[in-house]
């Protein structure tokens, strides 16, 4: 077999379902953990921000309205999906974190298995927070959580994929729409991710996904008013307390997890919680 | 409109002193701030003086409380805490009349309200979560969750001692200690409520109380032992604080402002729709966060309605917060008598059609007569700012998805109310509305085992129920 020349990927800003590039023209070059060029990225900026957030909210009343069924569905697409793209997901995460193809192979496994037990979460979180309240009165009162609205996510900047899967998939399980900023220094999965959920019947929008400097873009979207909610996940230490101030500007419920999460460990329930509101509903009993 | 002859209440059963103290560590004490005097809005007349606390004060109640929690009730089983909290729910009902009295002369709300709704629903929220203090591990949080430390709670004027049971019942069920601030200007129920934690004998520390105004209220919110921070008030405040707390990892939750919608559909019993319009607005002079502070109607009933309500709010006796026949009582503060006195201006100004009861005002006191605004528009002052008052902005719509737009049409999202005969039309409309409390055909209930709070800038975090734990809880 002749050695051919293969096929360079472009990596590209996911924004509504389309792939944009950076409306500021701009990209930085991702590097290996060796320090050799792999890419260049999009480096997306406060425009692109913004256009991610109104994205996503165009998409939230669909996604949120959707039966759980159906979301639940659409999530398990989304793991078929990823499995198929088991091999291109050991490459990119091998590159990207500098482990061994056998520690690569199990983050990936890992990661697919998680996007799975959050895709069987949509049809049952309902019944596990929610309920009927046995209220002192002639009323039947329930109450049911319903997702914040749109999330924005800084993903962790360490683990890749692992770690992005374990704080994407629980925002949109439950309804939520997202905006999520990639780890800075490697962002390449979440670019793959991103293709992986545009062919998954994920409707555009529901996630989106900007790719360059986390302490540039988080800003805007920690004071953007269409915001409901930020995970801290990813955040650079130096800005986490601006962030969070920034967030109390329209009463953001802010996730301050922390950078040293172990995405290794099994999770529970708290990053299903961390962005879901309860509504309680009466009504009179009578004839 | 019938006459009724005065019922009024005896003051003397509220056991007014003249003299208040705040509790720290077991013991009433004065506080190193200048004392303050607390004012019957119903008449204007000074009730009694009351000890303020310092900032010192504020650090000894902190300190007293994790003395508390470290040593005695942090580690303590919660059948034991059980125990104490039940206590303090059936020494509120013992005392509920007193209590009612008292709420009534400190807050200026008719007694027909303090008795039936503030202090049965106190006593309700200790004896409801008494009973998780020892079943914590099936509230869904984990085989055995831990308390947080030391709570600081501030909570608002509107109601007084239900707000401080729905802060102080969850917060020892789960096994913190609490340290609490009573608005400046209706103190004397919670320093009550300190003779009832007194007298059910609780370990000294676990449950501190100060009064003062916004300073020390700040001061406990601030305060870098705290470990988390509970605040019942304005979206303004409420941004204040969380961005004091930016940073500091201390949990915090938060229950705001609101500017509710309540929509009346076109198939909706009218006659029953009126009842719930003046139940959502004239309760508690609509000092209440949930309010239904937006009416709207859809607009082929829109005349037949408002003509209901003008006859039905025309009928509220508004007056002595002591009379048993009161509907509606005075205004907590000339402050807040102001602040509505300047948004109705602006609903004047605006050219909103004002609407006023022609009910006769008690010549002392702080009194707004029932006000309906119509031809309102969602420009409007009225429409948009939470005007805490017995004021009612009304709007129209022509079909539902209108009308889930304007109900929508608000950074808040506390509360809302759906007026129909159609199942499946109250279903679906209670679906769409972002706010955590829905009422269908009813208004403002309330109950320890509901969940309540708000979406959006009305605040996050939920009282009551099994959700409203996880407040207290490191989880």
């Amino acid at each position: 077999m002749s050695d051919r020349i293969s096929v360079a990927k472009t990596y590209k800003l996911y924004i509504g379902g389309a792939f944009p590039r950076s409306e500021s023209g701009r990209s930085y070059p991702v590097v290996d953990a060796k320090g050799a060029f792999l890419a260049n990225a999009a480096q997306g900026s406060r425009k692109d921000a913004r256009d991610a957030v109104a994205a996503a909210r165009k998409a939230f009343p669909g996604w949120s309205g959707a039966t759980a069924y159906n979301r639940g569905q659409v999530l398990y697409r989304v793991a078929e999906v990823l499995e198929g793209r088991r091999e291109q997901f050991i490459t990119e995460v091998a590159a990207s974190e500098g482990v061994a193809v056998k520690k690569a192979q199990s983050l990936v496994d890992a990661a697919i298995d998680r996007w799975v037990w959050y895709a069987g979460w949509t049809d049952k979180v309902a019944t596990v927070l929610g309920g009927a309240n046995p209220v002192a009165g002639p009323y039947f009162s329930f109450s049911l959580p319903e997702p914040t609205g749109v999330v924005a996510v800084l993903a962790p900047q360490q683990s890749s994929l692992l770690g992005l899967i374990s704080v994407v998939a629980p925002v949109i399980a439950t309804g939520n729409t997202a905006v999520v900023v990639s780890s800075q220094d490697r962002p390449l999965p979440a670019v793959t991710l991103s293709e992986v959920l545009a062919t998954s019947d994920l409707p555009g929008g529901v996630v989106n996904v900007l790719t360059g400097r986390t302490a540039e873009i988080a800003p805007w979207l920690a004071s953007h008013a269409d915001v409901n909610a930020l995970d801290l996940t990813g955040a650079p230490e130096s800005t986490r307390a601006d962030l969070e101030r920034s967030a109390a500007g329209t009463v953001k419920r802010v996730l301050r997890a922390r950078p040293s999460e172990d995405f290794t460990r099994e999770p529970d329930l708290a990053r299903l919680r961390a962005f879901l509101e309860t509504k309680t509903v009466w009504h009179p009993m009578g004839v | 409109m019938w006459e009724y002859a005065p019922a009024p209440e005896s003051r003397d059963i509220a056991n007014l002193k003249p003299n208040y103290r705040m509790f720290i560590d077991g013991q009433f004490v004065e506080g190193a701030g200048e004392p303050l005097k607390t004012v019957n809005p119903g008449t204007e007349e000074v009730l009694a003086e009351v000890s303020t606390a310092a900032p010192a004060d504020v650090d000894k109640a902190v300190k007293a409380a994790r003395r508390a929690y470290d040593r005695v009730w942090g580690r303590m089983p919660g059948s034991e805490r059980a125990k104490y909290i039940f206590r303090i729910a059936r020494l509120i009902q013992e005392r509920g009349r007193e209590l009612a009295v008292l709420e009534s002369l400190d807050n200026g709300k008719p007694i027909k309200e303090s008795r039936d709704v503030d202090v049965p629903t106190a006593a309700a929220h200790f004896f409801y979560h008494a009973g998780w203090a020892d079943k914590l591990g099936y509230a869904g949080y984990g085989p055995d969750p831990k308390p947080l430390g030391v709570a600081g709670q501030v909570i608002p004027w509107n109601f007084p001692l239900m707000m401080a049971a729905w802060k102080i019942a969850p917060a020892l069920a789960c096994g913190n200690t609490v340290v609490l601030k009573p608005a400046e200007t209706t103190p004397l129920t919670a320093l009550v409520l300190a003779e009832i934690i007194q007298q059910a004998d609780l370990p000294p520390g676990v449950v501190n109380i100060l009064a003062g105004a916004g300073d020390v209220g700040a001061a406990v919110t601030s305060h870098p032992d705290v470990d988390k921070v509970a605040f019942t008030g304005s979206t303004e405040v409420g941004k204040i604080i969380q961005r004091q707390l930016a940073g500091t990892g201390r949990k915090l939750t938060l229950e705001l402002g609101g500017k509710a919608a309540n929509i009346v559909f076109d198939d909706a019993p009218l006659d029953q729709a009126v009842e719930g319009i003046v139940n959502g607005i004239f309760f508690n002079q609509g000092h209440v966060c949930c309010a239904g502070s937006r009416l709207l109607v859809q607009e082929s009933v829109a005349d037949e309605l408002l003509e209901k309500l003008h006859a039905r709010v025309s009928t509220l006796r508004v007056g002595d917060p002591l009379d048993k026949n009161t509907d509606v009582g005075a205004i907590n503060s000339r402050e807040q008598l102001t602040k509505i006195q300047q948004l109705v201006e602006s609903g004047d100004a605006e050219g909103a059609e004002r609407w006023t009861s022609a009910c006769p005002l008690p010549d002392k006191g702080f009194y707004f007569a029932p006000t309906v605004f119509s031809n309102v528009s969602q420009a409007m002052r009225i429409a948009r700012e939470e005007i805490f008052g017995p004021v009612l902005s009304v709007l129209t719509f022509r079909t539902p998805d209108e009308a889930v737009a304007k109900a929508n049409n608000t950074p808040y999202g506390l509360s809302a109310g759906i007026w129909t005969e159609k199942g499946s039309r109250i279903l679906w409309a209670a679906q769409k509305m972002r706010a955590g409390v829905v009422w269908a055909n009813t208004f403002n209930r309330f109950d320890p085992t509901a969940p309540f709070g708000g979406y959006q800038e009305s605040g996050f975090g939920r009282e009551g129920g099994r959700t409203g734990l996880e407040a207290y809880l490191d989880v």
